[in-house]
């Protein structure tokens, strides 16, 4: 590997500060300094904390003085996505409905960064409430995607994954709702993994869906990945639907899967899927099928099976997740905190209400919201939001028989590649179908990574693995194990972004 | 001006169909979903946090208290425990609920299918319980600048969160008709029972007064043989006479509307306490489409046979088998133990039995001289500055012949300005009894003196002349004297 501190994986910085070859603070300036020379052009950060992740740094290297022992991902810095409220550090959730709010309190997943002596470099972009699939309807800025600054960096959490694919951090929290992780990992050429639905606290996690949203990582590696999945998984009895029960063991199986054999393992390709490759672009097809060639080669037998309501999957999550937001986003009224508009002493509470939420929500999230109130409001709620439930259940019976015959099932991330910006705003549906692969498992509630596979026009396509619920351990161990055939990895590849590199949206790409 | 029948015209052509919609504050020690305190009367906003704030990212967690509290009253109006059940978000827009959605439950309330038998005038009736479930209150708004303390007019909305989160039962009945003219006092004596209930269980102090129980009352009419009638749903109904004074009252306007051949709206109406009246509210028109959807953030209950079976071998002798049981006790009648009940006075009189007092002198007491000061203040009998032990003192000190009812009363005075116990008031007030036989005697003297032809009748034989004697000495001695003793002292000098 290079010398260069940002080059390094989180496992080899940790390794480095555990055994004094690097300082943490040492470590943290070299990502703070990137960030400086480099986020100008990508803009994956709202808010950086150089003086609270300094500080987190000189602790740890304080405590390595002082004999005590280092935690796994001590002194490794950390972005997280600024859909996760961070005490004393502003949280937005890239929204203007937010701005200026300072939370009084961490999210679980934080005071887990924290308690690790993880340094939290700062707040990275999304897009709004993290309703999106390509960072595009941040209220606040545009994330490029390092691989082609005029293309996006995927969504909601292009942030988090532009952040770690230009190495301005080893490590980032994303949340992934309906893909959130994984379809932005898959982009940008990186590693996402959104746990089983449960295993991972929720609370301080800003909701959108609330029987959908994970928090997961986002790293260059699975085992990387792997590492951060343990700090912050495990119960919370802060959050009602927290899974009690051991967190499964995925760093070991990124380990196994590192040893690069798969014998034994069966992989289920979803029929409805490749029958529906129509939505795939061509170039994506290729890349995920060499990678499927790459799987059976170490080992894995490929089965096909069937998910018919798969097919209904998209449909299904457009009804729950703008229903269950339109009421997660009816606390943003100017009342308590964030923007308040329109309050001149002479307008009533409603009309300041009113206005409040005109200004301070984008597009995407009022279309969201309007779907969901639509769909919940007394006359259409049983043919709406009642009809996606029970859909919802035949796409979990479809999981839980597949998994009867296979361990693990796989698939593109997402249908394209980055695409420029601009591309899909204008079509909602077009935006949507990013997804397309991705939300059956949110709908189940199991556990679903991104690994890089391969290249389309230059541009990064991310195989996906499905886990059944709390089989984290084997998504993590069939993505170690696709990266052990490449040489060099594709995360590595990405080219570098330099400071003197101007920002333009009508970059050609392809490079 | 509002119309109105007399009582007896509208109950002549028409069937009132009673409803009631009752909320009950729980007296756990947190709230309903976050660890919060729930203390009355704290500092606005000082029994806040993240989840009851709803700030951004914060999430529920059901307490457990509560939701044992919960199946504990159901199970004591004698429904059925879910054994699945869950959480709805009811969504609306108003600036004291933090999250613009209150977490009720919808479809799945924890207790269904219950009833409360409640007597009136020797009759018994069987109010049916449709759901009891659990949700969370409200905070409170105060709106200031304007005249009325109410919207219209104010400057400014001040809202304080103390009481969002604090649980909240909701126990909702099946319509009950046949009531005819005892709706009124059926419905007081539903809520009078409920109460009763609840306090029993010791999940609630159940106030009134103070909003740890509130009332919504349904009132329809029909005429006989008609399909029920259109509803109207009053609030703000904060005491059981309130709810009794409600329900009259919109039988005698929804009757007068009716016969004028008006319609009644479905709407909401407030009841005022000061005038008796019920004025409208939100009518059915503008009413919210709430989009109730199953809570997403908690996660369903499950409550286990053994659990629900401990629960019920947990509770207390219910209120109607205990007081028939005191009733056999204390040696009442009927009529007497129904007047006990109405004025709320059975634990009072339990506790200065408790403390020492005789049956009859107990209920004497609360049910006499207690009651009319209770009336006269408007206040509850319990509220009264008095407490049950000194009670028993008090009439322990008359079956000594330390006072005389009179005295009594003027000592009852004292204690409850404020004055201290039933001793210390009279020693303080020098109201003991005059048992000096030689002051009374010259007192005597005097009263004979003084009425020369009274005495002379008494001579003669005619004993019940004595009264205008004894009534001269009592006011000579300011009422400090044992009538009795005075009495005999009279015939035993004219005889």
């Amino acid at each position: 590997m290079s010398d260069r501190i940002i080059d390094k994986y989180a496992v080899e910085l940790a390794a480095d500060i555990r055994e004094g070859r690097l300082s943490a603070v040492e470590v943290t300036t070299a990502f703070l300094d990137r960030i400086a020379a480099v986020d100008g052009t990508v803009k994956a950060f709202l808010h950086v904390d150089r003086e609270g992740a300094l500080a987190t740094a000189a602790e740890v290297d304080a405590a390595r003085a002082a004999g005590e022992e280092l935690g796994p991902l001590a002194g490794v810095p950390i972005a997280v996505k600024d859909v996760v409220v961070t005490k004393g550090l502003p949280t937005t959730a890239a929204s203007k409905i937010l701005e200026g709010w300072i939370p009084p309190y961490d999210a679980t997943i934080v005071e887990r960064l924290k308690a690790a002596k993880m340094p939290i470099l700062g707040k990275t972009n999304l897009d709004e409430f993290a309703m999106g699939s390509s960072t595009e309807y941040s209220a606040y800025q545009q994330t490029a995607n390092p691989w082609d600054t005029g293309r996006i960096p995927g969504g909601s959490g292009g942030g988090s994954a532009a952040a770690v694919a230009a190495k301005m951090a080893p490590l980032a929290i994303g949340t992934d709702t309906g893909g959130s992780i994984r379809q932005p990992g898959a982009v940008t050429g990186t590693f996402g993994g959104k746990p089983t639905y449960g295993s991972n606290s929720r609370y301080g996690l800003i909701a959108f869906s609330s029987s959908l949203d994970t928090p997961g990582p986002v790293s260059r590696t699975a085992v990387d990945g792997a590492l951060l999945h343990e700090v912050i998984s495990g119960h919370d009895p802060r959050d009602s639907t927290s899974i009690d029960a051991p967190v499964p063991p995925v760093f070991e199986a990124a380990r196994l899967g590192a040893r690069g054999d798969l014998s034994g393992v069966k992989l289920g390709v979803v029929k409805e899927f490749a029958e529906g490759t129509d939505a795939a672009e061509p170039g994506v097809v290729a890349a995920y099928e060499a990678g499927v060639e790459q799987l059976v080669k170490l080992g894995a037998e490929i089965i096909e099976v069937s998910c018919p309501s798969f097919t209904y999957a998209l449909p299904t999550y457009y009804l729950i997740a703008p229903s269950e937001a339109s009421s997660n986003l009816a606390r943003y009224d100017g009342v308590r905190y964030g923007l308040r508009t329109g309050d001149d002493g002479e307008r009533g509470l409603e009309e300041v209400m009113s206005l409040t939420r005109e200004a301070g929500f984008g597009p995407e999230v009022k279309r969201r919201i309007i779907l969901g109130t639509y769909a919940l409001s007394a006359g259409y709620v049983d043919a709406f939001y009642g009809k996606a439930q029970k859909v919802r259940t035949l796409i979990k019976q479809d999981f839980e028989k597949a998994f009867e015959q296979v361990d693990a099932l796989i698939s593109p991330t997402t249908p394209f590649t980055a695409f420029k910006f601009g591309e899909r705003t204008g079509d909602p549906y077009q935006m949507y179908l990013a997804d397309l692969y991705t939300i059956p498992s949110n709908l189940y509630g199991g556990p679903g990574v991104s690994v890089p596979v391969g290249l389309s026009e230059g541009m990064p396509v991310g195989l996906q693995v499905m886990g059944p619920v709390m089989g984290d351990d084997i998504t993590y161990r069939v993505a170690a194990a696709l990266e052990t055939t490449q040489e060099p990895l594709l995360a590595d590849t990405a080219p570098d972004i330099h400071a003197n590199v101007r920002f333009t949206s009508f970059s050609e790409g392809g490079k | 001006m509002t119309k109105l029948n007399t009582y007896e015209a509208a109950l002549a052509a028409y069937e009132p169909v009673l409803g009631l919609e009752t909320h009950i504050e729980l007296d756990t020690a947190t709230k309903m979903f976050c660890g919060c305190a729930t203390t009355f009367g704290a500092e606005p906003n000082a029994q806040v946090c993240p989840v009851c704030l709803a700030l951004p990212g914060a999430l529920p967690v059901a307490n457990k208290a509560a939701v044992e509290a919960t199946m504990k009253i159901g199970l004591a109006l004698n429904c059925r425990i879910a054994e699945w059940t869950r959480f709805a978000r009811k969504n609306y827009f108003y600036p004291d609920m933090p999250k613009n959605f209150q977490t009720s439950q919808y479809e799945e309330p924890l207790c269904e299918d219950g009833y409360v038998d409640v007597v009136v005038d020797g009759e018994s009736y069987r109010v049916e319980i449709e759901r009891v479930h659990l949700e969370e209150d409200t905070g409170k708004t105060l709106h200031v600048g304007g005249a009325t303390g109410r919207i219209h007019g104010a400057t400014e909305s001040l809202v304080d969160y103390n009481r969002a989160g604090i649980p909240l039962v909701e126990i909702v009945t099946k319509p009950v008709p046949g009531t005819g003219a005892l709706a009124p006092e059926v419905a007081r004596a539903y809520a009078t029972e409920l109460r009763d209930i609840v306090r029993s269980l010791g999940v609630s102090d159940v106030r009134m007064e103070q909003g740890s129980m509130r009332c919504d009352v349904n009132v329809s009419l029909n005429r006989p043989g008609d399909e029920w009638g259109t509803r109207t749903e009053t609030k703000n109904v904060n005491s059981l006479r309130s709810v009794e004074r409600a329900v009259r009252y919109e039988i005698r306007r929804q009757s007068a509307l009716l016969d004028s051949g008006d319609k009644i709206l479905q709407e909401t109406r407030h009841f005022h306490e000061t005038t008796g009246e019920t004025s409208p509210g939100r009518s059915k028109e503008e009413a919210t489409d709430y989009r109730y959807f199953p809570e997403p953030d908690l996660a369903v209950m499950e409550p286990s046979k053994e659990w629900v079976e401990a629960l019920r071998a947990s509770l207390p002798e219910p209120p109607r088998k205990r007081r028939e049981r005191l009733q056999a006790d204390w040696g009442l009648g009927d009529k007497e133990m129904q007047s006990v009940v109405n004025a709320d006075a059975v634990e009072l009189i339990e506790a200065t039995i408790a403390a020492g007092a005789g049956a009859s002198g107990a209920v004497k007491w609360w049910l006499g001289e207690l009651s009319r000061r209770a009336n006269e203040t408007g206040a509850e009998l319990g509220a009264l500055a008095i407490t049950p032990a000194q009670v028993a003192e008090l009439q322990g000190m008359v079956e000594d012949g330390r006072l005389n009812d009179k005295l009594a009363r003027q000592v009852i005075d004292g204690v409850l300005a404020g004055e201290g116990g039933p001793a210390e008031v009279a020693a303080a007030r020098g109201l003991e009894v005059v048992s000096d036989t030689g002051a009374l005697e010259a007192a005597v003297d005097e009263a004979i003196a003084a009425n020369p032809a009274v005495a002379e009748k008494i001579r003669g034989g005619k004993h019940a002349a004595a009264g205008a004697l004894i009534g001269a000495v009592m006011k000579a001695t300011k009422g400090q004297a044992d009538a009795g003793t005075v009495r005999q002292i009279i015939l035993d000098k004219l005889s």
